[in-house]
């Protein structure tokens, strides 16, 4: 299991990473932490003639917040945005579900960009950027693009990223004090890619939810908002028993479970429904970090 | 050896505190270019797609998988191995705990657990039973059963506080 | 007391076989069949071979000049039907993954490369892949012109299981499946081979379990004589059953290696473990037991079909796993009347064959879950009827209905000791309480019986050469130390460290001061290597016994250097003593310097000798039963049907234990087995035969975080027929494991009504049994 020849391309700068980029375009591929492209090149599901390593671009990495936002590198390793503490204030969503992303050494090396861009239907990171209704920031050699994150993912494995652009950043609006986020998931194993995830985000206004965000991970093709879903939550205080039972009809039907897996379509239906109503509970009352398995 | 279109290239880095310079096919792992061309076969290969943890080495004072980064990617970087004659007080804690509880028996995993075990103690020095499980689940283990592994942690941990108290 | 040899391995320095280099060595990597049954042609390797930095291609036409194919045959089950297997499949590919072609070349990455470019011309054949469809008459044929599937059928009966059932006051049955799963060692299989044309001289380094075996077949297979077969099994990274079979990668390694004159390695990776390993289990069982108004157990009747995949495999059958189940089927209890049937089938997968307690916790499933549904109908707890049932020791010996001696057990022994163990009315109570607070966690029980230390009829009567006997050479050290060569395997079980402490004991000195070394065909005598949970049993009674003789003949030397009788001195420490007072005479270095350098100084003819050398293969008891019991408590989780086992106790009798520390870690190893055998692990097949198994992210791993802690306690009865009394414990946590946690979660299931009868258990049939999604269609 050796990967196939390549080509090692390693850019000193962003400008010089795009340019190459742009020269080898659908025969390059980019490396940032490799957790996900080189199991592909080692089985030989990948093939490009050229591999671009972008860990020594600069600034990549960054994680700050400026104003009310939270800007994330492209190469932002998962347990630096796992252990950051602006993370945790800002986007206190994405300590919680990062707990749940694979193990320590993947987290070590695995990066947000390439969690985003490669778009696994069952990863954590993709459906919560959409919950935070975060910008993604693609970089070309024409400049940059900013695309929402409910407009990125658009199916399988299967983003707008152009094959000349690299994920620079994400710009995820910092949550104030009136937002709450809730995260839950059902793996086989832990920190195996789910079954099921939900991500909710809720603001409230004297005691009635007066914004609401919900997506979910495993159950479909890629991560939307379920604003169908949403609208049941709204203007009532949080987890009345009729609301959940509302958004949990709401999203039955709503859902387009992915299909011809070995994990039927009902079963994710049904554990993202119940998944929905834990995590909204666990919001309404919170009472510990408790994790499910 | 290689064949002559293969494509290569130098590298330079600091591996178990040694300078190294290699001429690597640029294909080539990380654990495979520190077993074959290093000859340090502490770090295994069991599996290439970054799921059991044996073939861990820690680059820049971070814990990988070997088999998931590339020997070129190390170029002036340093890298350590369980073979290092400079281990750190974790490490050493550990290789005497597991040596004493039996928490190992083929010793296949055995060096990507200590180095995983060892980074989990250099950040917590008191963790829970179920924080090391948490901590070690991307290391498989196929012949223990894992229970005496988290004891073993659990010992070195304690001695490493005592020490540290002391 | 920690095992010696493991300060290498935590501190990087083992060696395994992709860690021996041989100078000039070069790569192998294999074409696989993509197809499940297909006529091919390779029709062009010029390509391939053309790429800089390979060193050649072969196949089947390269080959077979020196390598003939081999076939399983068992000369006691003459009706058996296996097709002939060789070391490239030649025209015909019967499984996915089987090895067609072979590239040698500079690196693994360039045959790799080569790999792609070998062009082969597929003719897809219909495939017989699942277990039930293979089995019909009408099946399609796993190989071209098979007139059936069945490969073999088996049929028992002993006293009168159709009169018990029908006189039977309840029936209870149960149709049970139990999937496909692997051993998955962490070190992959691996072979270096270095031919030596000069003197036709073939040293083999594998990761093997019985090195002496492996020589024996790779010898005739290559045409040489084993004397000129040296096969080194270094370090193994676990086995567990899988490393102790023929693999064709493996022989058409040591063939490339003759044909090419120089050093060849091949070192499977993962995809190649998880798809040409030997796969295990894969059996459908129908099983009822007949219980009388008294509630005893009067019949069980067993009608297993089990999966083959291809070939039986070679040398030892595929067979065996099922033989071994029905053997063990009804183990625990005393039952007079049984019917066992028995069809294991080909089918156009990989081989099944021999694994970690083979085909014993297929038989602890079906019966402990006839048993649990026994004590249902009657309205009694479980428990009761398991002590009402049990062999009793005032029984023993007693043969049961398979035949099987049963002796040294102790089955009531152990169900006491667990239930003090997990303090049973308490746990009870507190299942009730969970469970009224709305949680969904059941308690389940498996007692067992396991066959360890398997003895020569079981392939002996086959004319399969498989040495179930043991020897032991030992060397007395100018220095007082002793040198151990033993024909047992260490594969991380510590048999090393157990075979250095019965020797220490037995001569009379400190284990450190005894060095064992294994797995090196010209360093022993021939002997069984690792499997059956065999090392303390035979090999440690062959090392007591060796012990014993280089301890009477120091004591004698001893004896005549000191003008007195040996029968006045003792040996301890390393020092010879006087028998009554226990003054120091002289240490046994002494006495070996003088007899290595000094024999001048001994009496005229005293001839000392200082090697000492015993074999022996136990002629009794065909194998040795085991017992214990396991209990399992589980959480189910209401929301996705996932199972979390709490916690686990095992409670177990291997006889006399040599190592109590490594005793219990064999056993928390095999028990994590089992769950994994019980919650995660298959082999999966699509319905054309494309293997879905291949990676770890595929198949599913027992991992630290879902495993629960293990509490281990014994009961010792030592086997009344060697002077150690040891028995096997290898296996032990396996064999169990996966009925505790199947009767767990069916009690955790018993309130909602539902019941799961397949493993791995799967956590949509759970959610379907809580009725929290609607039963499978045609279900």
């Amino acid at each position: 299991m050796k990967p196939p020849r390549f080509d090692y391309l390693r850019p000193q700068t962003l400008a010089e990473a795009l340019e190459l980029l742009d020269r080898h375009g659908g025969d390059a591929a980019i490396l940032a932490g490799g957790q996900s492209l080189m199991p592909m090149l080692n089985l030989r599901v990948a093939q490009p003639a050229v591999l671009i390593d972008i860990n020594a671009v600069p600034e990549l990495d960054r994680i700050g917040r400026s104003g009310d936002r939270l800007s994330l590198g492209g190469r932002a390793r998962h347990n630096d945005v796992f252990r950051s503490a602006e993370v945790a204030q800002a986007a206190p969503l994405l300590t919680v579900a990062l707990e749940h992303v694979a193990h320590e050494a993947i987290r070590n090396r695995g990066t947000l960009g390439g969690s985003l861009a490669l778009a696994d239907p069952a990863a954590e990171l993709p459906a919560c950027m959409v919950c935070l209704d975060a910008e993604i920031v693609a970089a070309s050699v024409k400049g940059e693009r900013r695309i929402p994150a409910g407009a990125f993912f658009q199916g399988l494995y299967t983003t707008t990223l152009e094959p000349n652009e690299i994920l620079a950043r994400v710009d995820v609006p910092a949550a104030g004090t009136d937002w709450r986020f809730g995260f839950d998931e059902v793996a086989r194993r832990r920190g195996d890619f789910a079954m099921a995830g939900v991500a909710v985000a809720v603001r409230e206004e004297s005691k009635a939810v007066a914004e609401c965000r919900i997506s979910l991970l495993g159950v479909e093709m890629s991560p939307r908002r379920m604003e169908a879903v949403e609208m049941c939550l709204l203007d009532a205080p949080l987890g009345t028993a009729a609301n959940i039972v509302a958004a949990q009809s709401a999203l039955r039907d709503t859902l387009e479970p992915i299909e011809g897996s070995e994990i039927p379509p009902e079963y994710r239906i049904q554990i993202a429904r119940e998944l929905l109503a834990r995590v909204i509970r666990a919001m309404a009352a919170p009472v510990s970090g408790k994790r499910t398995h | 050896m290689m064949a002559s279109d293969e494509p290569t290239a130098e590298i330079s880095c600091t591996v178990n505190g040694q300078p190294v310079r290699a001429h690597v096919p640029v294909r080539q792992s990380l654990v495979d270019f520190v077993r074959h061309g290093l000859g340090l076969t502490g770090s295994h290969v069991g599996c290439e797609h970054g799921v059991c943890g044996a073939c861990h080495a820690v680059v820049d004072g971070r814990v990988v998988r070997g088999c998931l980064m590339l020997a070129v990617q190390v170029d002036g970087r340093t890298v350590t191995t369980i073979e290092t004659d400079q281990p750190t007080a974790q490490m050493r804690a550990l290789q005497d705990a597991f040596f004493e509880r039996a928490a190992l028996q083929c010793g296949f995993c055995t060096p990507g657990m200590i180095l995983q075990a060892s980074e989990l103690l250099t950040r917590t020095a008191a963790p829970t039973r179920a924080e090391i499980r948490d901590a070690l689940s991307g290391n498989y283990c196929r012949c223990t059963g894992y229970h005496a592994i988290v004891d073993a942690v659990e010992t070195a941990a304690a001695r490493l506080r005592d020490k540290a108290a002391a | 007391m920690p095992r010696a040899s493991t300060r290498r391995l935590v501190a990087g320095r083992g060696r395994y076989v992709d860690d021996i280099p041989a100078k000039g060595e070069v790569y192998a990597a294999f074409l696989r069949s993509p197809h499940a049954h297909a006529a091919f042609e390779v029709v062009n390797i010029s390509a391939a071979a053309a790429i800089p930095g390979v060193v050649r291609v072969l196949t089947a036409e390269n080959i077979d000049p020196v390598c003939p194919p081999w076939k399983c045959v068992l000369r006691n089950a003459p009706d058996l039907q296996s097709p002939e297997q060789r070391p490239l499949a030649r025209r015909q590919a019967v499984f996915q993954g089987e090895p067609i072609a072979l590239v040698v070349a500079q690196s693994r990455a360039i045959a790799e490369d080569a790999l792609e470019l070998i062009e082969v011309e597929w003719s897809e054949r219909p495939a017989a892949i699942s277990l039930e469809a293979a089995a019909m008459p009408d099946a399609v044929p796993a190989h071209e012109n098979l007139k059936s599937n069945i490969c073999w059928r088996f049929e028992h009966r002993s006293g009168d299981p159709d009169k018990a059932f029908a006189d039977a006051e309840h029936v209870v049955l149960r149709r049970l499946v139990f999937a496909r799963k692997t051993g998955v060692p962490l070190e992959p299989r691996g072979i270096l081979a270095s031919y030596d044309p000069s003197t036709n001289g073939l040293i083999v380094h594998v990761s093997h379990q019985m090195p002496h075996q492996f020589q024996l077949h790779l010898a005739e297979l290559l045409g040489m004589s084993p004397l000129d077969v040296r096969v080194i099994c270094s370090d193994i990274g676990g086995a567990f059953g899988i490393k102790m079979h023929i693999y064709p990668e493996e022989v058409a390694v040591c063939a490339a290696s003759r044909i090419l004159g120089r050093p060849v390695k091949f070192i499977a990776d993962r995809v190649e473990s998880l798809s040409s390993d030997v796969h295990a289990r894969e059996h459908i069982v129908e099983a009822r037991m007949a219980v009388n108004t008294s509630g005893m157990i009067t019949a069980i009747d067993v009608d297993d079909i089990q999966g083959l995949g291809a070939y039986s495999v070679y040398p030892r059958s595929s067979t065996a796993e099922a033989m071994s189940a029905l053997r063990a089927v009804g183990g625990p209890y005393r039952f007079d009347n049984y019917h066992a049937l028995l069809r294991s089938v080909l089918q156009n997968k990989v081989m099944t064959g021999q694994y970690r307690s083979v085909g014993h916790p297929v038989a602890a499933a079906i019966t402990e879950a006839l048993v649990e549904d026994a004590a249902a109908v009657r309205g009694e707890d479980s428990i009761v009827f398991r002590q009402r049932n049990f062999l009793p020791t005032e029984a023993m010996p007693w043969v049961s209905p398979m035949g099987a001696r049963m002796i040294d057990l102790s089955h009531h022994a152990c169900l006491e000791r667990m239930l003090t163990l997990v303090d049973y009315p308490r746990l009870r109570q507190e299942i009730d309480t969970w469970r009224q607070e709305g949680r969904i966690v059941g308690l389940g029980l498996a007692s067992f019986v396991e066959f360890t230390a398997t003895g020569a009829e079981a392939y002996g009567r086959a004319h399969v050469p498989v040495s179930s006997l043991d020897g032991v050479m030992l060397t007395m050290e100018p220095t007082g130390e002793v040198r151990a060569q033993c024909s047992a395997s260490e594969i991380g079980q510590g048999i090393q460290q157990g075979l250095a402490q019965i020797i220490a004991d037995a001569v009379g000195v400190r284990a450190d001061k005894v060095r064992v070394a294994l797995g090196d065909t010209a360093a022993s005598p021939h002997g069984g290597g690792a499997w059956s949970s065999r090392g303390a049993a035979i090999t440690g009674e062959v090392a007591w016994t060796a012990g014993r003789k280089l301890r009477n003949e120091l004591l004698n030397v001893a004896a005549a250097m000191l003008q007195t009788t040996a029968t006045s001195l003792d040996l301890r420490d390393g020092r010879i003593l006087a028998a009554d007072t226990g003054a120091e005479r002289i240490a046994i270095g002494d006495v070996a310097r003088t007899v290595i350098f000094h024999p001048y100084d001994l009496p005229a003819g005293t001839n000392a000798q200082m090697s000492v050398s015993h074999t022996w293969g136990r002629d009794a008891d065909p194998f040795l039963p085991t017992n214990g019991v396991q209990a399992s408590l589980v959480e189910i989780d209401p929301i996705s049907g996932l199972v979390r086992p709490l916690r686990h106790w095992v409670v177990e009798d291997c006889g006399r234990i040599i190592n109590p520390l490594l005793v219990d870690e064999q056993i928390r190893g095999g028990v994590v087995q089992g769950i994994g055998e019980a919650l995660y692990e298959i082999c999966r097949y699509t319905e054309d035969g494309q293997y879905g198994s291949g990676t770890l992210a595929d198949y599913l791993l027992p991992m630290a975080a879902d495993m629960p802690d293990i509490v281990v306690a014994h009961v010792e009865t030592p086997y009344s027929g060697s002077q150690l009394g040891a028995k096997g414990a290898g296996e032990a946590g396996t064999c169990g494991a996966p009925a505790a946690v199947l009767n767990a979660v069916n009690d955790a299931l018993r309130p909602f009504g539902g019941r799961i009868d397949a493993m791995p258990i799967s956590p949509v049939d759970v959610l379907r049994a809580l009725g929290k999604l609607p039963a499978k269609a045609g279900a």
